[in-house]
C-alpha cells in the first residue's frame, strides 16, 4: 500500500472511525464523503465501539499474493453492535471454534507486514469478546490520542 | 477455452473476432468494444481495446475497452448494443477476452480481489473467493442447507459442459467428487468455483432492419440493462440479497415485456455456486432461500423448468473474466438458432444471459428472442 493512502486511511484502520450523515443521521462504516441515503455532503466523523458479532467467516486456504506468507487464516464479517457490518482478518483465533453470533471486539494489529517500501501495515482486526473481567483489567481507559 | 500457453491476449481476441466475422459475412465493422478485466495487471498492457483492433486487421476503427470487473463482456456487448440503438454505428463488434494462465495463482488471486474494495477488503488480504465463502456459510445458517445442497449447481454445470466441444471440462463429476474436492476458502471447495483460463468471444450487432441482409434468421436482443449496488459487501443493509441483479433483471423484464415464467433458459453467472443460488432468488425464480431447491428438484437441467449453464455456464465452460459475459450471450445465441448441437435445448424463444462483476456490485441483463 502507498503511504499517502495508508496515511488517508489511518483513522479508519487505527479507531474504526466511519461517518455521520448530519442531515439524515445514518452512520457509515467506511467513512463516506457523500451520503446515498440523502445524498448530503460533509459527513462527520463517527467512531464505533469495536465491539459486534461474527456474522459470517470463513478459512482462506489460498490467500492471494502479499498475505501468502502468512499461511491460511481466518476472515470474518461481523456485525457492528451499532449496526454496521465490518469485513476483517479474525485473530487470537487458533484452537477456538468460531460460530456465527460469537462476540468478538476489534484489536490493532499488523495487517502486512512486507508492504511496499518497507513499512508495516496495521490496522483492525477481530477477536472473541474476553470475559468482562478480563477485559477490564487488560484494558484500562483509553488515553485520547490525535491522529 | 481453457489452457492456451502457445496464445497471447492478442491471439485469442483476433481469433474470435476474425471467426465471428466469417460467420457474420461482412468485414464491414464499424466499432469494436473490448470487454477485459485483468490486461493492465496481468498482461501489462492497457490500451487493450487497439492492441486488438490492431491485431484482428481492424484499424483504424474506434475501439475502447469497457471494464466493468468480471462482468466486462457483459458490459461489452451493452456498449456494442448502445451504439447501435443510438443510431451512431450499424455494425458493431463485442469481443470479450481474458489471458490468465501466464500467472501463478496468488498473482491471479491479487488481480482478481480487485474487483472487491480496495481499502476495506482486498487491502486487508480478503479474498473474492473468500467474499462469496462469507455469504455462502450465512445462507447456509440462515435458510438451514448444508454444503451438499449446493452440489446440484457444480453437476449440472459439468453434465451440460460434456456437450460444448469449446468446454475446459468436458467430464461430468458427482456428489462425491464435488464433497471430497480440496477447500480453497471454507465452505467454498474448488468444485464450487469457475476456473482461471483463458478466452475469448465475440458477438457482431446491427439494426434488425439490416439483419435480415446477413442472415435469414437473426437473433434479436429485446433487453439491455445495466446496474449496481455498493462495491464492499459488508456496506450492504443484507448481504444475501442482491440488489444490482435484481435491479437489472427487473429492467429488462420491463423492457422486452416478459417476466421470469417466460424465460426458456437462463445463462446466469456461475462463477461459485452461492452466486447460482442468490441469483435465481434476486432473478424472481426462487423465494429468498430457495434458490438452491431449484437445482436440487431439478429445475435447473437440461428437461427442467428452467435450465441455466446450458454450454457448461462458468464452472463447466471456464471463466476467462472479461470473456465470460461475451460467451454467455453467443452461448444463448447458439440455443436460440438451434446451433447448439449436443448441448441443444428444445424450444427455446426467450433466453436471458447475465454478467455479474464484484461481489453482487454490477450486473448487466440481456434477453435475447428467435
Amino acid at each position: 500500500m502507498q503511504l499517502p493512502r495508508y496515511h488517508r486511511l489511518r483513522r479508519a484502520y487505527y479507531r474504526l472511525e466511519g461517518s455521520r450523515c448530519p442531515a439524515c443521521e445514518t452512520s457509515y462504516f467506511p467513512p463516506r464523503g457523500i451520503c446515498p441515503s440523502c445524498r448530503a455532503g460533509g459527513l462527520q466523523p463517527r467512531s464505533f465501539s469495536g465491539r459486534g458479532t461474527i456474522y459470517s467467516f470463513s478459512r482462506m486456504h489460498q490467500p492471494p499474493r502479499g498475505f501468502s506468507e502468512v499461511g491460511p487464516y481466518t476472515v470474518g464479517m461481523v456485525r457492528l453492535e451499532e449496526g454496521p457490518l465490518v469485513v476483517a482478518q479474525l485473530t487470537d483465533v487458533d484452537g477456538v471454534e468460531v460460530s456465527i453470533g460469537m462476540p468478538v471486539e476489534m484489536v490493532t494489529r499488523k495487517i502486512r507486514e512486507n508492504a511496499d517500501n518497507g513499512y508495516i501495515v496495521y490496522g483492525y482486526k477481530f477477536r472473541p469478546r474476553m470475559p468482562l473481567p478480563m477485559a477490564l483489567a487488560a484494558s484500562p481507559e483509553p488515553e485520547e490520542v490525535v491522529l | 477455452m481453457g489452457e492456451h500457453w502457445d496464445r497471447s491476449l492478442r491471439d485469442l481476441a483476433g481469433e474470435a473476432v476474425l471467426e465471428t466475422l466469417r460467420d457474420a459475412g461482412t468485414g464491414d465493422v464499424q466499432a469494436l468494444y473490448v470487454g477485459n478485466m485483468l490486461a493492465g495487471q496481468l498482461t501489462g498492457q492497457e490500451n487493450v481495446a487497439t492492441a486488438v483492433a490492431d491485431a484482428a486487421g481492424l484499424l483504424p476503427i474506434e475501439a475502447v475497452k469497457i471494464e466493468a470487473a468480471c462482468a466486462a463482456g457483459g458490459a461489452a456487448v451493452r456498449a456494442a448494443w448502445l451504439a447501435v440503438a443510438s443510431g451512431a454505428h450499424d455494425r458493431v463488434l463485442a469481443v470479450g477476452v481474458e489471458k490468465m494462465t501466464d500467472h501463478f495463482n496468488d498473482s491471479v488471486s491479487a488481480a482478481l480481489a480487485t474487483a472487491a474494495d480496495a481499502d476495506y477488503e482486498a487491502a486487508h488480504g480478503i479474498s473474492f473467493v473468500a467474499l462469496n465463502a462469507l455469504l455462502m456459510r450465512r445462507y447456509m445458517h440462515d435458510h438451514g442447507v448444508e454444503r451438499r445442497d449446493f452440489a446440484p449447481f457444480s453437476i449440472n454445470s459439468h453434465h451440460n459442459a460434456a456437450g460444448n466441444p469449446r468446454a475446459m471440462f468436458r467430464s461430468p463429476i458427482d456428489v462425491d467428487d464435488y464433497m471430497s474436492s480440496p477447500v480453497v476458502a471454507d465452505p467454498i471447495s474448488i468444485l464450487d468455483s469457475a476456473a482461471i483460463c483463458d478466452g475469448a468471444a465475440a458477438v457482431m450487432l446491427c439494426p434488425l432492419s439490416e439483419a435480415r441482409s446477413y442472415c435469414e434468421d437473426p437473433i434479436r436482443i429485446v433487453a439491455s440493462s445495466c446496474a449496481t449496488d455498493t462495491v464492499g459487501l459488508a456496506e450492504r443493509r443484507d448481504p444475501l440479497v442482491w440488489g444490482a441483479i435484481a435491479d437489472s433483471a427487473a429492467a429488462a423484464y420491463a423492457q422486452a415485456s416478459v417476466g421470469p415464467d417466460d424465460i426458456d433458459l437462463f445463462e446466469l453467472h456461475d462463477a461459485f455456486t452461492i452466486v447460482s443460488a442468490l441469483t435465481l432468488e434476486a432473478c424472481g425464480f426462487a423465494a429468498p432461500g430457495a434458490g438452491v431447491r431449484l437445482a436440487s428438484d431439478g429445475s435447473i437441467g437440461r428437461d427442467g423448468r428452467l435450465p441455466i449453464s446450458t454450454l457448461g455456464g462458468l464452472k463447466g465452460r471456464g471463466h476467462p473474466i472479461g470473456a465470460s459475459g461475451v460467451y454467455q450471450v453467443v452461448e444463448a445465441f447458439l440455443q436460440l438458432r438451434g446451433a447448439a448441437g449436443a448441448a441443444q435445448i428444445p424450444d427455446v424463444h426467450t433466453a436471458m444471459a447475465q454478467s455479474v462483476g464484484g461481489s453482487g456490485s454490477v450486473a448487466v441483463t440481456h434477453i435475447l428472442q428467435n
